[in-house]
């Protein structure tokens, strides 16, 4: 199966590794992996900050990057969340609307893809110690990807769960929020560290490369001792 | 405006709000509780998707009908001998009733709990009228009792303050002497207000929801305290929103139940209850006047915009009880009557960009909200519309956020523009970097790095890493 990959720029510039260990795990589940260079940023940025004029070029050259594609997988709920929002976005815009939802449609996060379209529910991994998982807002809420995750760490050899105290509860990325209400996404990180720690995981695996940089820099800067891994990477330990 | 509250600004108020440790414990402990028990009461509807469903329909279809609807209930109220009287503003509702009272020569006025009246500021327009103003539920009562501190929460306001410190304003404003028991402190209450409801002049109600086709209104309460309101003096008075009604009592049923239920978690409340006009030949109680007086404050600017949704909601708090935000900074950090989700959405509104152009960047865009609207208010997506008319239409967006966002739409449709800024960025990052860290970061990363860490861009980018991967061969 051909697989094209949305790594998002996140992923591109700062976690390359979860790239890579996307890569591998669906390599290693028979796909083959299609990269394509003119890949920018969904716009998610500039557009949830309200300048949507300026985010709808970066929506165009993704909405063109992957006209081609069969499917779109992506590691990040909400960067796929916010290709199932350009249809609506381009609603009044007849040919780049079509085109949108045509993109839409095709498009998988990791774990729903592996799931739903693979039907594959044990990917062979083994992992050992405690852990625990962040539930995204974006992955679970706007596009509704609840039981995949959970289905796949279920399978992960050697691996013990525990859930989040307050998991539906926002980490306090938020985007451009995060600096621009920097005291309040303060308080929110801190709750959420502090639920992280309750649990006495070892591991905070999270499918989305924003929240993990939160709680993630937060972690980091408190020196708490948790592995902060996206679920790729997870999957990809064996 | 009159539904502002507070003072200083929005930094400041949070920057009060995040250091007021008494309101956070307050805050946290009641969404949890009452997050618990919404869910539990929506779960034991059974299939609580379609109930919200319905009760979208009712709200639109009421909305798309308003004048119809209106101009029935009018006509219902006044065929039963009671008078309507249609407030374009705040200042003429509150003219209006300004004008009843002095007409009745009222010295005293008992409330039950509205925030409309909150909303056009009544209270303060009776004090100047020379009129004593009792409020008569029970958290409205004790934050007048403190000195007039504003709401928090639009069903429950006085959640800001814990029973020990309820107990101190009694103390001390009310010589009250016993333990800070939540009954103990309601009795004493109880015993203070029955004196005001006997020798009240007038009584003065919000509405729920009016019923058009009976010209009937509806009051869900947990202390009974509005049916003393309405029951016992000559004179009464209900204060509804323009848009706070419903075609018959078969709408009324599905609605109260998902106010009750997504407000406190109960299947009903305790009291809920239907007037209609005032008293009849063979009533027993009721008032012999009845006035119904229907603001619109803003609210007609609303109707048949990109906002109109919002005209939609049944004030049942639901979205104040799960909203992270809010659980941090307190109802007051709004700096409006209508805090959390709904007031973010709302206050910008009926109050204008001036005076809350930030709330609608008070959120993470997390949707809790728009999850558990019992009438499936879009209220993410309306304030991401607050955030694109500030930038296009106000000139309210800082020039530095323009300006790195029109690079963003530069860079972002430019394939080759963004390996290139991406390429440099670990040099260019360079001096910032510990490690694989960055612990001080410059421009908008200084926030974020106060804080938390921000990590080094990778200097061997993914995509360098698959092309090389490629040339290898070895795939
Ligand atoms: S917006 Fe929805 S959840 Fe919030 S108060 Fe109104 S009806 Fe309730």
């Amino acid at each position: 199966m051909k697989v094209t990959l949305f790594a998002t720029c996140l992923v591109d510039m700062f976690q390359s590794n979860v790239g890579k260990a996307t890569v591998e795990l669906l390599e290693r589940l028979g796909c083959e992996i299609i990269f394509p260079e003119s890949q920018v940023c969904c716009g998610q940025p500039a557009y949830n900050s309200g300048y949507v004029r300026e985010s709808k070029e970066a929506m165009k050259r993704m909405i063109r990057t992957f006209q081609n594609a069969e499917y779109v997988v992506s590691p990040s709920g909400s960067c796929v969340a916010m290709f199932k929002e350009y249809p609506h976005i381009f609603k009044e815009d007849h040919e780049w609307g079509l085109l949108a939802q045509q993109l839409a449609e095709k498009t998988y996060e990791l774990t729903q893809f592996i799931v739903d379209v693979l039907h594959i529910e044990d990917v062979g991994a083994q992992l050992n110690g405690k852990a625990t998982y962040h539930t995204s807002c974006h992955m679970t809420r706007l596009l509704g990807v609840k039981s995949a995750p959970m289905i796949l760490l279920n399978n992960v050899k050697g691996l013990e769960y525990t859930e989040l105290p307050g998991k539906e509860q926002c980490c306090g990325f938020g985007g451009t929020f995060s600096v621009k209400m920097a005291q309040i996404s303060e308080q929110m990180v801190d709750e959420k560290v502090t639920h992280v720690e309750e649990t006495g995981a070892d591991y905070l695996i999270g499918a989305d490369a924003g929240c993990m940089m939160n709680i993630g820099g937060r972690i980091d800067r408190t020196g708490k001792p948790i592995k902060v891994m996206h679920i790729a990477e997870v999957l990809n330990s064996r | 405006m009159t539904m502002k509250i507070g003072t200083g600004d929005f930094k400041e108020r949070v920057d009060q709000g995040i250091h007021d440790s008494f309101m956070r414990g307050a805050v946290a402990g009641a969404q949890e509780r009452m997050g618990t028990r919404r869910n539990d009461a929506a779960e034991e509807l059974g299939n609580w998707e379609d109930w919200r469903s319905h009760g979208e329909e009712i709200r639109q279809h009421v909305l798309e009908h308003l004048d119809y609807y209106l101009q029935q209930l009018s006509e219902n109220i006044a065929s039963r001998g009671g008078h309507v009287f249609f407030a374009q503003t705040g200042e003429e509702a509150n003219q209006y009733i300004q004008d009843v009272v002095k007409r009745k020569n009222a010295k005293k006025v008992v409330k039950a709990k509205s925030m409309v009246t909150e909303e056009i500021a009544l209270n303060d327009c009776l004090k100047q009228a020379g009129c004593e103003v009792i409020e008569t539920d029970l958290g409205e009562y004790i934050l007048q009792v403190d000195d007039h501190d504003p709401p928090s929460h639009i069903v429950v306001p006085a959640l800001h303050k814990n029973k020990e410190q309820i107990r101190d304003v009694f103390a001390e404003r009310l010589g009250y002497q016993k333990t800070s028991k939540p009954e103990e402190l309601a009795g004493h209450a109880r015993l203070k207000l029955r004196e005001e409801f006997l020798s009240a002049d007038i009584g003065i109600t919000g509405c729920n929801f009016a019923v058009a086709e009976t010209g009937s209104f509806s009051l869900v309460t947990n202390e009974g305290n509005a049916d003393l309101v309405t029951a016992l003096p000559k004179t009464q008075i209900t204060v509804m929103g323009m848009e706070r009604l419903v075609p018959t009592f078969e709408e009324l049923e599905v609605l109260v139940s998902l106010l009750t239920r997504s407000a406190v978690g109960q299947k009903l409340t305790s009291y809920i209850t239907v007037l209609t006009g005032p008293r009849e030949e063979f009533d027993v109680d009721g008032p012999e006047e009845f006035h119904l007086v229907i603001v619109d404050n803003g609210r007609s600017q609303i109707l048949g915009g990109e906002f109109q949704s919002i005209l939609q909601c049944i004030r049942c708090a639901a979205c104040i009880n799960t909203c992270p935000v809010y659980r941090h900074v307190g109802g007051h950090s709004y700096g409006s009557i209508y805090s959390g989700p709904i007031g973010a959405v709302l206050s910008p509104l009926l109050g204008g960009y001036e005076d809350y152009k930030e709330l609608p960047y008070a959120s993470t865009l997390c949707g809790a909200c728009t999850d558990v609207c019992p009438v499936k208010i879009p209220l993410h997506q309306l304030l991401h519309k607050h955030r694109q008319n500030i930038v296009e239409n106000t000139g309210q967006a800082p020039i530095s956020e323009k300006l790195a966002m029109k690079a963003f739409g530069l860079g972002a449709a430019s394939p080759s523009l963004y390996k290139l800024g991406s390429k440099i960025a670990p040099a260019a990052m360079n001096p910032f970097t510990q490690g694989d860290k960055i612990k001080k970061g410059p421009g908008p990363l200084k926030a974020w790095t106060e804080i938390r860490d921000f990590p080094a861009p990778n200097k061997e980018r993914f995509r360098d890493w698959y092309k090389n991967r490629d040339k290898g061969g070895n795939q």
